[in-house]
């Protein structure tokens, strides 16, 4: 198996005076350890270390997805209450919420919790093992980091991310209900009935949001994947890789968000698809 | 005797570097090196701290490639081989990292098993047996259930030797196995190479700026400095030598 990047191949740092060149060498790097995954990571996956992956990537970073989402939607009942009440339009309040939570918020403000929490630890442990020889000592035993190392981790957050999005969106609701039944005097029944019945959210916004954090898992992978292996010079260095990871795939969430939503909101909804295959069929 | 070029080729070599050279970035680390290594033969390969001597060994098994040069192992040149085609090769010729780099996440055990595990498909009860006789051989028996933070410099760099002889490689090679232990402990390092050796019939390669230790272990040593090799030779012609590098070095580390 090919690794473009391999760690102790350090081609990718070399060089690395100047800073145009070393983002371009980092972009480089991630595209290249980007298609190894594609071509070679699915072929031979190792289910005992995703397991363990699941557990370190996944339960670990629950309460802190949870306790996010609860307190987003919670806060945005407060400020939507009193802005909808001036306008006498309280009754959209749980539209408003679910609406802004599962098409915008839940995958976002998650991933970003993710990318903080796993990516950092993805890049600590990956960067301890670089600098203490560890990934040489793999490939000289003839294994292979990708398979061992990067697709185990990437593969948890592929399943990992999404699956806590849709918590989260559900928490984020729920925390919305809290204070919209509490505060704001709405009828509990009423504030899930418009939800779900009254079409403020069809299946096409949950997608959206899902096919969302399914890139975002993909983007934390390899940035905390390539910090990781890339790194060098110590504790010092470990240190760097990890503060990299968590900007690096930050900034990247919050800007791939952009036009992710552009692209989503540019396909045609499933309803329209179904139709068209219908009419086909 | 005038001592040996370092070009001149030795007749049947198991490991054979032709002109290779290696940078990282700006910083030329090996400019056109020759070396090579004699079947069942110890070469001990002395130099500063930073003149590349474990870049040098890093690319006998393949972990770094050089910009130029050929590395040839066993007759075949694995120069431009790719990661997969480099397993049996790593196969061959095990390496002993500075530190150990034993895998921290798994117990001694694991850590010696994983050769196997990763190669053959032995039954467990057979891996544990492997496993119990080569640390054994390394002086540390029953100590697979510890983790190797438990383990101290010396028994770390001991678990790492049982993991890469576990496969039973043709060569061995060894960077800075005395470093950072205490005379008393590099020692029994150092006699430990030796009995493996002859119990093995291992071509080793050992990276060192222990001279003690060099001549524990060595039938000939390389002194390789700004990156190509000056000197190569037996004990008797290394401190016969009227090269002024190789004789300082010799001074200072005496």
């Amino acid at each position: 198996m090919t690794m473009a990047c391999a760690p102790g191949t350090p081609f990718l740092t070399e060089g690395t005076d100047g800073t145009p060149r070393r983002m371009l060498e980092t972009v480089g790097g991630m595209t290249l350890l980007s298609r190894d995954v594609l071509l070679h990571g699915f072929r031979h996956i190792e289910w005992k270390l995703l397991l363990q992956q699941l557990e370190q990537i996944g339960w670990r970073s629950l309460s802190i997805v949870n306790l996010t989402a609860l307190f987003t939607g919670m806060v945005m009942a407060l400020q939507l209450g009193v802005f909808l009440s001036k306008f006498g339009a309280k009754i959209y309040i749980s539209g408003v919420i679910g609406l802004a939570i599962v098409r915008e918020l839940g995958p976002t403000l998650s991933a970003l919790m993710i990318g903080a929490r796993a990516g950092a630890g993805i890049a600590a442990e990956l960067g301890s093992m670089a600098v203490t020889e560890q990934l040489d000592a793999l490939r000289a035993l003839g294994a292979d980091p990708l398979r061992k190392l990067v697709m185990p981790r990437l593969l948890a957050l592929l399943i990992v991310v999404p699956a806590l999005t849709v918590i989260a969106d559900a928490l984020g609701i729920l925390g919305g209900s809290f204070i919209a039944v509490s505060e704001l005097r709405v009828d509990p029944t009423f504030y899930f009935s418009t939800l779900f019945r009254g079409g403020w959210i069809v299946f096409d916004d949950v997608f959206s949001g899902l096919g969302k954090s399914v890139f975002f898992a993909f983007i934390i992978g390899v940035i905390a994947c390539y910090n990781g292996m890339m790194t060098s010079g110590g504790a010092d260095g470990v240190g760097r890789a990890t503060t990299r990871t968590v900007v690096t795939a930050s900034i990247t969430i919050l800007l791939s968000d952009f036009f992710l939503t552009k692209l989503f909101l540019f396909l045609p909804d499933t309803q329209s698809i179904f139709r068209l295959i219908r009419r086909i069929g | 005797m005038p001592p040996r070029d370092a070009r001149e080729p030795t007749s049947d070599p198991f490991i054979s570097l032709r002109s290779l050279s290696k940078a990282f970035g700006p910083k030329q680390v090996l400019r056109g090196l020759f070396l090579d290594v004699r079947r069942g033969e110890t070469l001990v390969i002395l130099g500063g701290s930073g003149s590349g001597k474990s870049v040098l060994l890093k690319h006998i098994n393949g972990l770094l490639r050089p910009e130029a040069g050929r590395v040839i192992v066993d007759g075949v040149d694995i120069t431009s081989r790719s990661e997969a085609e480099l397993v049996d090769v790593r196969r061959r010729v095990g390496i002993l990292f500075q530190g150990g780099a034993l895998f921290d996440s798994m117990t001694v055990g694991d850590n010696v098993a994983y050769g196997l595990r990763e190669h053959t498909s032995l039954p467990e009860t057979e891996i544990a047996e492997r496993v119990r006789v080569t640390l054994g051989m390394v002086d540390l028996p029953g100590t697979e259930p510890l983790m190797p933070a438990e383990l101290s410099g010396g028994m770390r760099k001991r678990a790492a030797l049982a993991r890469a002889i576990i496969l039973e490689p043709a060569a061995l090679l060894y960077d800075e196995p005395t470093t950072g232990l205490d005379p008393v402990l590099a020692q029994r390092i150092d006699l430990l190479i030796r009995r493996l050796q002859a119990r093995l019939q291992l071509t080793s390669v050992v990276v060192t700026h222990d001279l003690h230790s060099a001549f524990t272990v060595g039938d000939r040593f390389a002194f390789l400095h700004d990156g190509i090799i000056r000197f190569v030779g037996t004990r008797d012609e290394l401190q016969r030598t009227t090269d002024s590098m190789v004789a300082e070095f010799l001074k200072a580390a005496a």
